[in-house]
């Protein structure tokens, strides 16, 4: 490993950000997989819940640590390709026609800067319960769940975060395994089956759960 | 067909510019971007004044010098084109055409639109070639090369090293441009004895340069007048991740060209 090599080059901190962008994009779907249980019932949900915070409490841990040594490389090295980005370019164009960029691509910086405030916020509302919307209960997360939704910015908070997420997985996904050396042989820049499927997928399992409480389809 | 320039105009490296007006009455549809060019440059010597500096040499798309920035778009609105071989016809009668240097930190402005595109040829300098024993030139077809390789090969090496890839890049990235030249020689036999170290050396040259990173907007390889595909820099990530984090050494015997 030339890791100083590595981590010094523009190259090197994309593979980084590939690299810890897909696992984050692993537990995303493993996340959704775990909210959609919450249409199955209270039981169902609170028992997954009990699950991971009793038996599977260490490999819980051992994913949270991974999580966020992911998210911190992801971030770090965003921030840092960022400035060298800014710094290529001093002096703007007085008119500029993008002819291949998507708005995914054109908002991977802010949206990430979105997502980042969306995972702090959601972070302290419901694993620690610092922020509570409405009164929280631990080990209730079926009661925790439909209470939050219930309140109609809390919904519509939660929706434009998941779109945000959307747009920055179609981008992200797509451009992390190029960034990793796979070759399409895709002119089209929309192009994209897997990218758009699986960014759809994503969008749709997460904003149901909210959308579906607020309209009193769960209950 | 009549149209109005606004352009670039800038006196010399690191004095301030502005985009001046400039009329061009009577141009031919047939007329390349580069004859309009001329044609306003000669009535601006008729009329005293200095003509707009740009660069341009064999003006049929292969030599890489005509590099601007028309409407926005590096070589204009068309695709595969140098500015060279844009033509008049591709703009509506009347129109207000914008005309930009590149813009990259590490072209600075040496006049007008001509750019300072040395940066390029130190990227090439820091890996970008073979190393071949001298003597007596080989047959043509002596070292084997695949088929497939070999188209790999030749789409990348189309580069004409015009710079539009960075100039066109939202995050000012030449990575288009060094992708092609690595992809170009790590596919080829003669390219294998080097290819590793090559990489190494010219990604981090060019980041030395200034250019940014690539983000796979895509801006490149439809700005591109070669077309040269953004699967060239998933090819040169796939070498650097196996020079540097593999730590892989040359090992495949490599033909001497």
């Amino acid at each position: 490993m030339r890791a100083p090599t590595f981590f010094a080059s523009t190259v090197g901190k994309k593979i980084v950000m590939a690299v810890s962008g897909l696992i984050m994009v692993g537990f995303v779907i493993l996340h959704m997989a775990g909210n959609l249980q919450v249409f199955e019932g209270a039981a169902r949900l609170n028992t997954y819940s009990a699950f991971l915070h009793g038996p599977a409490g260490e490999a819980l841990w051992l994913l949270r640590a991974i999580l966020i040594i992911a998210l911190i490389a992801h971030v770090v090295s965003a921030y840092q390709l960022t400035v060298i980005d800014r710094a290529a370019r001093p002096v703007p164009y007085v008119k500029r026609e993008l002819q291949a960029a998507t708005v995914a691509s054109r908002t991977m910086r802010i949206g990430g800067v979105v997502l980042l405030i969306f995972i702090v916020l959601h972070i302290l509302h419901f694993t620690t319960r610092t922020l509570q919307p409405a009164p929280l209960a631990e080990g209730d997360v079926y009661d925790n769940v439909i209470a939050s939704f219930r309140i109609w910015w809390v919904t519509l908070l939660y929706v434009i975060a998941m779109i945000a997420l959307a747009y920055h997985l179609y981008h992200g996904l797509w451009s992390s395994v190029r960034s990793l050396g796979v070759e399409r042989g895709r002119l089209n820049p929309f192009r994209r089956p897997v990218a758009i499927t699986l960014a759809f997928i994503i969008w749709a399992g997460f904003t149901i759960v909210p959308v579906a409480v607020y309209f009193h389809l769960v209950s | 067909m009549n149209f109005t320039l606004r352009v670039w105009r800038q006196a010399g490296p690191g004095t301030p510019g502005k985009m001046v007006e400039y009329k061009a009455t009577g141009i031919s549809p047939e007329a390349s971007f580069l004859e309009m060019m001329d044609v306003v440059n000669e009535q601006l010597t008729l009329k005293g004044e200095e003509p707009i500096a740009f660069d341009h040499d064999c003006r049929e798309g292969i030599c890489g010098s005509c590099a601007m920035m028309i409407d926005g778009m590096a070589h204009g609105p068309n695709k595969g084109t140098a500015t060279c071989q844009l033509h008049m016809r591709s703009f509506a009668d009347g129109a207000t055409i914008l005309v930009e240097p590149w813009r990259v930190r590490a072209f600075p402005v040496v006049k007008d639109l001509c750019v300072d595109r040395s940066a390029l040829d130190r990227i090439i300098a820091a890996g970008g070639f073979i190393t071949a024993a001298t003597g007596g030139a080989r047959d043509a077809n002596d070292i084997l090369v695949p088929k497939v390789a070999a188209d790999l090969a030749m789409d990348a090496a189309a580069c004409i090293g015009c710079g539009a890839c960075a100039a066109a890049c939202p995050n000012g990235s030449a990575s288009l441009f060094t992708a092609a030249k690595i992809t170009h020689l790590a596919e080829l036999p003669q390219g294998q004895p080097e290819r590793f170290r090559r990489v190494i050396a010219m990604v981090a040259h060019h980041d030395a340069e200034g250019f940014g990173g690539c983000t796979f907007h895509g801006e490149c390889q439809i700005a591109c007048p070669k077309e040269i595909s953004i699967d060239t820099i998933a090819h040169m990530n796939r070498d650097y991740m196996s020079a540097t984090a593999a730590s892989r050494e040359e090992k495949a015997a490599g033909g001497t060209g």
